[in-house]
């Protein structure tokens, strides 16, 4: 296991995630950051309030669990469970930015991307993410990248973080160590 | 996480963790019928039938309704119409319904062990919607939800069930469904509606309805069947209401904050007087709105796998 970010270099890489936000979005206005549960959530609560101490003001934060839009329910033999939806307010009209804590195939964004419709008409869907590893499936490209860390599909890569791990780190697990 | 088995029939086979796991997962599906959008797309392409051999407005519409949440296609069969009047056996029917195949086949029948019987004969899955007086898994599960939701845990809690135990599947159902979460059950009712050895099921018989409910964080009141009473249990309404009926006064036996729930339909004034039903600490409605979550969560949990044996 080799360890590819460590906590100051997670922590250096969401401050640049939240200027970039605020730079491409110019400013904060009509913006909503909506995590992918778990880690993604919590990814986005700590962006939001990056969010806050640069502009004075934190977007609304919240969760969006695509579990029950994924395309391989009954597919799979156990059933994932489910986590929470939580879209405080009305997203019509929104910039809504997804976070999530690594993006792979794309699938979980297509996902991700379907739910948020079924709860209105965002302006614009853009999409941050800690580690892009590559290895897409889908057309889906993140707006906002922590770091890109090129793998072999054997390889796996874990973001730790301190609410529900102890420790923020990314690591890399090579094929060997994955169970 | 997988609910390792093909059908629901009673709650008595539940462990703890199953039920955990049907109560959380029906915790997050109930976010999605408060949506403009009351639909997720996640059980596309399978298909329910629903059995009814008794009369049902709630339980079958709440089983329509969760099922088309979930995306899955709803059939319902009500035997009035069916070629049950024909002579033909629920065997039959069944088998012959399986050959559309279906994924899931919900029934309910006045006989006890109908879906056991199904369940054994057929491929799809089968969930009981109440078999005769022996179990009413799904309504036990909507309870435990309702509870879980107002107090927090069902850990320790004092659940009073009152009145018909004896012709009751809701009672038994969360007889095992709430001793197996922790909680104490008492239950209560008139002699001719007890069945003796009920305690054999982890409740404890109560000599009256005030000891029941003295002090009881759930009263639970069942109601009156009065289709089933050829025999003549009590002599009158107004007789029952007084000794086994919950009004204000008894209410206040219990303790502060108390759930009041029953699993409908009402008989006002004779099992639960109006003030109580419509009253604060009554989440009769509440149980309602639960019940389709519970049952979006039952055909998550048997539809949104591959099966086992089919894989």
């Amino acid at each position: 296991m080799k360890t590819a970010m460590d906590d100051k270099a997670v922590d250096r890489a969401l401050a640049r995630i939240a200027h970039e936000i605020i730079e491409r979005n110019k400013g904060i206005d009509g913006l909503v950051i909506l995590g992918i549960p778990t880690r993604g959530h919590l990814l986005a609560q700590r962006i939001a309030s990056k969010i806050g101490e640069i502009e004075g003001t934190s977007p609304p934060v919240g969760a969006v669990d695509a579990t029950l839009y994924r395309d391989d329910l009954g597919m799979k033999k156990d059933q994932p469970p489910l986590k929470a939806m939580d879209i405080p307010i009305d997203i019509d009209g929104k910039v809504v930015v997804m976070v999530d804590d690594v993006l792979y195939t794309g699938r979980t964004i297509r996902a991700a991307m379907n739910a948020l419709m079924d709860f209105g008409r965002p302006r614009a869907i853009q999409l941050a993410a800690l580690v892009d590893r590559g290895h897409r499936e889908l057309p889906i490209k993140a707006d906002y990248i922590g770091k890109n860390i090129p793998t072999s599909m054997k390889e796996g890569v874990k973001v730790h973080l301190k609410e529900t791990d102890g420790v923020n780190e990314v690591v890399v697990e090579p094929a060997a160590e994955i169970k | 996480m997988r609910l390792k088995r093909k059908d629901i029939l009673t709650i008595e086979e539940l462990s703890r963790e199953e039920i955990e796991m049907i109560l959380s997962t029906a915790e997050s599906l109930r976010e999605v019928s408060e949506r403009e959008i009351k639909k997720v797309p996640t059980l596309r392409g399978r298909t329910v039938i629903n059995l009814f051999y008794e009369a049902s407005t709630r339980t079958r519409t709440s089983f329509e309704i969760a099922a088309k949440r979930m995306s899955a296609d709803a059939v319902n069969i009500s035997v009035s119409t069916s070629s049950v009047v024909k002579g033909e056996t629920i065997k039959d029917t069944a088998k012959n319904l399986e050959a559309m195949r279906p994924d899931c086949i919900v029934v309910r029948h006045a006989a006890a062990g109908v879906p056991m019987m199904l369940a054994a004969n057929l491929a799809c899955s089968v969930i009981n919607a109440g078999d005769g007086a022996h179990e009413h898994p799904s309504q036990a599960l909507l309870d435990m939800l309702t509870v879980r939701g107002r107090l927090g845990a069902l850990e320790g809690i004092k659940v009073a069930i009152i009145g018909d135990i004896a012709h009751s599947r809701v009672a038994r159902s969360n007889i095992y469904g709430f001793t197996r979460m922790g909680a104490n059950v008492v239950v209560a009712g008139p002699p001719t509606m007890m069945p003796p050895g009920i305690e054999a099921l982890g409740c404890v018989v109560a000599p009256d309805v005030d000891t029941a409910i003295k002090g009881a964080d759930v009263v639970m009141m069942l109601r009156i069947q009065l289709e089933r009473q050829k025999d003549a249990f009590f002599p009158a309404a107004r007789e029952y209401s007084r000794f086994y009926g919950l009004d204000e006064a008894r209410v206040r036996l219990a303790k502060k904050g108390v759930v009041i729930l029953h699993p409908g339909p009402i008989n006002r004034g004779v099992e639960i007087s109006s003030e109580v039903a419509d009253g604060p600490y009554s989440l009769i409605l509440d149980q309602v709105t639960n019940g389709v979550a519970v049952r979006m969560a039952l055909f998550y949990l048997l539809l949104g796998a591959v099966r086992e044996d089919a894989a």
